[in-house]
């Protein structure tokens, strides 16, 4: 397939712009937003409020078309839901009235596909949750929704996860949890994974790159590296250096949303 | 009575509507018939000896005639001595309620699934949904029988208007219920619409059909009860009135406790229906 010897970036934006046509007028959520995303890279998405970071996101993942620009996944444009991206919603987002085999095996009933159960259980139980099958997402904590949700977007084996605030609704224990079987699920199988979080904790412990963006209409407003090896341990992420990052990060975000006030109300 | 607060979501905004659903599920599958302990169970029988003895003694020590107030023994003597005369008529009562209510709730379902998709045809629609509602489908009986003659027709036709509207709007509300993320989910793997339908409308709706279904038929065996009253020779609505003008009040009160049962026992089937297959919204 020609999918492995394109080596350009596993992911391209370019130029994006979206609008949406409100009641109240038509309201420019993207402009002119650009990015380009390596396979096998983590890239995180912060930015004020209403920046267009779940926008974008959507529009990544086919779910939400661009008004203008394009997306490109291995240099072919994204032209409605793709069978290459996975995507995990905020809150677990799973069917209530399904057990967990069965939220696992919804992707591939839509699809009309047979399940990997062995890839399955084998991800179901780097999660922590074999045996659990026939239970019903009432029944499982929040973490346990969540990672459930996880198992769901990795079962077919994407080359890409979009991320869109999976753990916003978590405590922060449970989060902290989460990213490092993030991390860990990426040290085993590198994906190339895009992640918008409100937490910059998170961004810096997940990414190798931290793109900023603007208030609406949102561009990217400046990107960080962020350069230190995994697995990334708790110390390693105590130092001055990530600290400095960190507020480096917030004040780019506060700062703007200070320039232009009504961006946080937005 | 609680169910009937799924009346009312009509007219309320989506919104609400959805919020005013899963609490009407909740308290419908919770509302006090839930597992019971023995405990509780023992009190409730303990109840209903106190009542039944209490009124026993009391109407023999007033001396009130058998006329105005049967003693519940001899209610209890006629549903047991009289339940051969009275058997076939409660056949020929739930035979009306079957039917039509099968009728009424398909076509009203159907309707709920159908219109729910496109917004201007269900905005339209609703105020004629809604005069069906509370419009007494008793009251047309005896045009229909005018029509129809004194058969099964007008009565199965009375209980379908009864209850089918009443499954549409609690079904239509169901279908109402709109989550974003889910939707989302589903079309993320490139769902069709008709898939959509099946594996995220339907499921979601389940709960409050469920509601549908058990007020549609409570309102469906009130009116075929009510239409056997105003006319005709059968069913347990006209047994009511031939006992009750030949001053035979044991049988009579005999028939109301048999559609007691009855109604209470078209509750718990839609309870049990309900906790089996839609128990994830509770």
């Amino acid at each position: 397939m020609s999918a492995t010897a394109f080596t350009g970036p596993k992911l391209r934006i370019v130029n994006a712009a979206k609008v949406y046509n409100a009641r109240s007028g038509d309201l420019l959520a993207l402009d002119r937003c650009s990015l380009e995303v390596k396979a096998g890279e983590i890239v995180s998405i912060v930015g004020p409020s209403g920046c267009g970071k779940t926008t974008l996101l959507w529009s990544m993942s086919g779910l939400h078309p661009l008004t203008a620009g394009d997306i490109l996944l291995d240099d072919r444009p994204v032209r409605g839901p793709h069978p290459q991206i996975g995507m995990v919603f905020q809150e677990a987002n799973l069917l209530p009235w399904r057990d967990l085999d069965g939220n696992i095996n919804f992707p591939f009933e839509i699809r009309g596909e047979k399940a990997d159960r062995v890839w399955i259980d084998e991800i179901l139980n780097r999660v922590g949750l074999e045996g659990l099958g026939g239970r019903f997402p009432r029944e499982l904590s929040g973490g346990m929704q969540q990672r459930a949700a996880l198992v769901r977007a990795l079962s077919f084996k994407p080359s890409v996860l979009l991320m869109d605030e999976p753990f916003g609704a978590l405590d922060a224990f449970t989060r902290e949890e989460m990213n490092r079987l993030v991390e860990e699920i990426w040290l085993s199988a590198p994906t190339t994974i895009v992640l918008i979080t409100h937490s910059i904790e998170e961004a810096i412990f997940l990414s190798d790159r931290i793109v900023v963006m603007t208030p609406r209409p949102g561009r990217v407003a400046n990107i960080h590296h962020v350069p230190y090896p995994r697995p990334r341990s708790l110390e390693s992420m105590s130092t001055k250096e990530v600290f400095d990052l960190f507020n480096r990060i917030k004040q780019e975000i506060v700062g703007d949303r200070q320039r232009q006030p009504t961006a946080a109300l937005l | 009575m609680q169910n009937l607060e799924a009346i009312p979501d009509f007219k309320g905004s989506p919104v609400t509507d959805a919020e005013v659903g899963v609490a009407g599920v909740s308290s419908a599958l919770a509302g006090g018939t839930g597992a019971k302990s023995v405990r509780e169970i023992l009190a409730i029988i303990l109840v209903a000896i106190v009542i039944i003895a209490g009124t026993q003694m009391l109407l023999i020590a007033f001396k009130v005639p058998q006329y105005v107030f049967p003693l519940p023994t001899e209610i209890g003597k006629a549903l047991i001595t009289d339940f051969p005369l009275i058997a076939p008529h409660l056949g020929y009562t739930l035979v009306e309620l079957f039917s039509g209510f099968a009728i009424g709730s398909a076509v009203g379902l159907v309707l709920a699934a159908v219109v729910t998709q496109f917004p201007f045809v269900e905005k339209v629609v609703t105020p004629y949904i809604l005069v069906l509602v509370t419009t007494p489908m008793l009251a047309l009986v005896p045009l229909l029988i005018l029509r129809f003659g004194f058969g099964y027709t007008p009565r199965i036709i009375a209980v379908a208007l009864a209850s089918g509207p009443m499954v549409m709007i609690n079904a239509a509300t169901g279908f109402r219920r709109v989550d974003r993320g889910k939707l989302a989910l589903a079309h993320s793997y490139g769902a069709s619409t008709l898939q959509v339908f099946w594996k995220i409308r339907a499921p979601m709706a389940l709960p409050m059909i469920f509601v549908g279904l058990m007020v549609g038929s409570i309102f469906g065996l009130l009116t075929a009860v009510g239409a056997e009253m105003v006319g005709g020779g059968f069913g347990l609505g006209n047994r009511l009135t031939s006992y009750s003008s030949m001053i035979q009040m044991p049988q009579f009160f005999a028939v109301i406790l048999i559609l007691s049962i009855l109604g209470i026992l078209i509750y718990v089937l839609f309870f049990l229906l309900a906790k089996r297959f839609a128990s994830w919204e509770a």
